[in-house]
């Protein structure tokens, strides 16, 4: 996770001020940046873009892609558009919550996974996918999904 | 490269990029899409640039990364010119034998070439393979032959000369005139006469001064890839469309709205305005007409109510993405309350098309009401899914059957789900319904906006129906009650039907109640949220009866109403399916039969797809 730095966070939120000037896109860069908006974030944006505190976090808490809370390190992303959802997605993230322990937006304790969906990636012949970590994983079937646990698993005790 | 000062720049330009065009020089072209980078087509292309930097050629051979030809479910695929040799699922570990064998030694590779289910022959030149016989590809024309982040390819093969053509010979009032007779209607969903939206809308920017124009890309529904497609393979096409129609409605400013879940498609975007504006086909004085466009990308931050034009616009001014009531409509009162003209990639797209052709020549592609192509992503149960680009009137069997090969494994088609979530199914009794926007909605579907989802007999219709019930009680944005509380309350039906706690009346409840939201909600993203449900019940009554009075499944889908057993006959105990149950559920030693507790059993069905002797039965 990357620590946090109020001056960058000035430096994204004028960049954009001096673009477009849009708290969408300020907040985009931060969440792309962090991973989620930390609160600090909201404020600095609400004032140097000139918006409402409240307006920030309405924007925050409205969209899908903006996540209040900090996330794990890797990021588990099933996709549940209706093409992998015919082709068998809610088997894959049911054995994910299982073998995680947790559920669809939430962080395991040790911070290492995130499990997420998406409501479509477009990739569709390869459905279903499981996006780990920008990584796409086509063709997924519950046993193919402990699998790449497993490798993540792997490399994290190699480390 | 230099400004382009004026239209006759443009032309020596072009015609220095068409005469080094040439397709009959060996190349190798390479889908670089999203759905064939998933699938690793960029090791292929970096391995096969390596290889032939190792084989040292005397005329060096071009490797280039196009989009997205639309042949998805083959991917990732190489074709090889000029003879045009179309290989198929090509792994990284393939490429030092296409270069020894097919570019060096002329030989054709067997085993990479795409094999007719049919008739069991290969098929070696991509333009033979039966997926692109009965296309009409207008739009994606130039997906799988040029490099999308080159704008010299596109204006090799005639690119922008569209907008010269517009900004030379046509009158503002005569671009109008030209989409109005042209027929093009809107590609987004609602199936709207582009040319007259546009006319509306220019007639509010001369009394303003001011206005925008916007493109619509945030593809939303689930299962669906054409913008995508179109925006990765060829983002000048959608450009070019966008110029002309900003010199048209008389626009100094546009957007194009793009979800943030498509970074292929966002890249190449910003890479192709960027260089149509070195080039001076975008921003001030454009080829030195006097006529001034400008740009710029706004990224979706996922929410599917932005697809709706006026929560798309709240979105675009920074706020929360919340649909307001129409009238006024945008043409009217748009972004930032001035007149605005919204159309999605598709229809943008057919703009150039348009002009070259002009409008009469247009209008003969397609049905009466119902011009042009349309572009189809096809997916689900479906032996190839990918995009299909088909003229209007073509029947969905052919689609299905003909371009898509048909459904996999030997099952039996049941339905196919147009429009995504706001749109119907299509059962097999309409197969040969033929595909325009009327014939659809008479349905009870749409052409919505080309998702074309296919299910066979393993589909459950109810729980497929719930599934995208879900879907938009998740997406409504929550301003209206009827959206709001009445998909919830649908939601909540379904889910006890597919529990197998539905009562009798409850088809009748979501009958009502989907009326309800219909004819009650603020935007089209509630007035369009029963459909799914009201077209399923129209088809397959049969199979909400089944779960409702007998507590079955008949597709043997929903949890609630199946149970898994193991054979006790054909059981040998080999212990796998055991190993792999996470609910501890199977019990049994090594060679002895093996048990499934029904209380522990979560029904993930794992333990069936595991089992090599068919041993697990679901009833």
């Amino acid at each position: 996770m990357q620590v946090l730095s109020v001056t960058e966070i000035n430096e994204i939120i004028n960049q954009v001020a001096r673009g477009e000037g849009s708290l969408i896109a300020a907040l985009e860069e931060i969440q792309e940046r962090y991973g989620y908006l930390p609160p600090e974030a909201l404020i600095l944006a609400s004032e140097r873009l000139g918006v409402p505190l409240s307006q920030a976090y309405a924007v925050a808490t409205f969209y899908n892609a903006f996540s209040l809370k900090p996330k794990g390190k890797h990021c588990l992303n099933v996709c549940m558009g209706t093409a992998c959802h015919v082709r068998g997605s809610p088997q894959v993230l049911d054995r994910l919550e299982t073998k995680l322990g947790i559920k669809t937006g939430e962080t395991t304790r040790d911070r290492l996974f995130t499990l997420e969906t998406v409501n479509c990636l477009g990739a569709c012949a390869l459905g279903p996918i499981v996006v780990t970590d920008g990584e796409y994983s086509g063709q997924m079937t519950p046993q193919k999904t402990d699998q790449l646990l497993r490798n993540i698993i792997r490399a994290e005790a190699d480390r | 490269m230099n400004r382009l000062q004026s239209t006759s720049d443009f032309q020596t330009w072009q015609a220095a990029m068409a005469a080094s065009w040439d397709e009959t020089r060996p190349c190798l072209r390479v889908c670089d899409g999203t759905g064939c980078r998933a699938l690793g087509s960029q090791k292929v292309l970096e391995n096969l640039r390596a290889e032939l930097a190792r084989t040292n050629q005397d005329t060096p051979i071009e490797v280039v990364g196009t989009g997205c030809p639309g042949f998805c479910e083959c991917g990732p695929l190489v074709t090889v010119y000029p003879q045009r040799i179309s290989y198929q699922k090509v792994k990284p570990e393939d490429v030092s034998a296409i270069v020894q064998k097919t570019l060096i030694g002329g030989e054709v590779i067997q085993e990479l070439l795409y094999t007719d289910p049919q008739t069991g022959k290969h098929i070696h030149l991509e333009p033979e393979l039966p997926f692109y016989q009965k296309q009409k590809r207008f739009v994606l024309d130039f997906n799988g032959r040029i490099d999308p982040t080159r704008i010299e390819d596109y204006v090799a093969l005639g690119g922008y000369t569209s907008l010269v053509k517009a900004l030379t010979k046509l009158t503002p009032e005569q671009v109008v005139a030209e989409v109005k007779t042209s027929g093009l209607r809107g590609r987004g969903g609602a199936g709207f006469q582009a040319g007259v939206k546009w006319e509306l809308c220019r007639k509010n920017v001369q009394k303003t001064g001011i206005g925008y124009i916007i493109c619509n890309a945030d593809e939303g529904d689930p299962g669906a890839f054409m913008d995508r497609s179109v925006v990765e393979g060829n983002p000048h096409l959608l450009l070019e469309g966008m110029i002309i129609g900003a010199y048209a409605i008389g626009i100094e400013q546009g957007f194009v709205y793009i979800r943030a879940e498509y970074p292929l498609a966002v890249e190449n975007l910003r890479i192709a305005i960027r260089q149509a504006e070195e080039a001076g086909l975008l921003g001030t004085n454009i080829l030195g007409s006097g006529f001034d466009f400008n740009l710029g990308i706004r990224l979706g931050a996922g929410a599917f109510v932005c697809g709706e034009e006026t929560a798309l616009m709240a979105s675009i001014e920074g706020r929360i993405g919340e649909p307001r009531p129409r009238p006024p409509y945008p043409a009217e009162s748009g972004l930032w309350g001035k007149p605005t003209n919204i159309n999605n990639v598709e229809t943008w797209a057919n703009v150039p098309m348009i002009i070259a052709m002009s409008g009469l020549e247009y209008a003969k592609i397609g049905t009466e009401k119902s011009k042009g192509t349309k572009i189809f992503s096809v997916v689900g149960k479906i032996n190839n899914t990918g995009l299909v680009e088909v003229p209007m009137g073509i029947t969905l069997r052919e689609i299905i059957y003909d371009i898509g090969g048909g459904i996999p494994n030997g099952k039996s088609f049941k339905a196919a789900q147009l429009g995504g979530p706001s749109g119907g199914c299509v059962p097999a009794e309409h197969l040969d319904v033929p595909i325009d926007y009327e014939s659809l909605n008479a349905l009870g579907a749409i052409m919505g906006s080309g998702g074309m989802v296919v299910t066979d007999e393993d589909t459950c219709m109810v729980d497929f129906a719930r599934y995208f019930m879900t879907f938009i009680q998740e997406e409504s944005c929550g301003k209206c009650v009827p959206c709001r509380v009445g998909t919830k309350a649908m939601v909540a039906t379904l889910e006890r039907i597919c529990a197998g706690e539905g009562l009798p009346g409850d088809v009748d409840y979501l009958l009502e109640m989907g009326e309800h939201v219909r004819n009650n909600s603020l935007c089209g993203l509630g007035q369009t949220a029963p459909n799914s449900v009201l077209s399923s019940i129209r088809y397959f009554r049969s199979e909400y009866d089944a779960h409702i009075f007998d507590k079955t499944c008949p597709a043997k889908v929903c949890k609630g109403l199946i149970s898994y057993s193991i054979d006790p006959e054909i059981c040998n105990g080999c212990m796998v399916c055991l190993r792999n149950c996470t609910s501890n559920a199977i019990s049994g030693a090594r060679r002895e039969v093996h048990t499934i507790n029904p209380r522990l059993c979560t029904r993930c069905g794992v333990c069936m797809n595991v089992c090599k002797f068919d041993a697990v039965v679901v009833a």
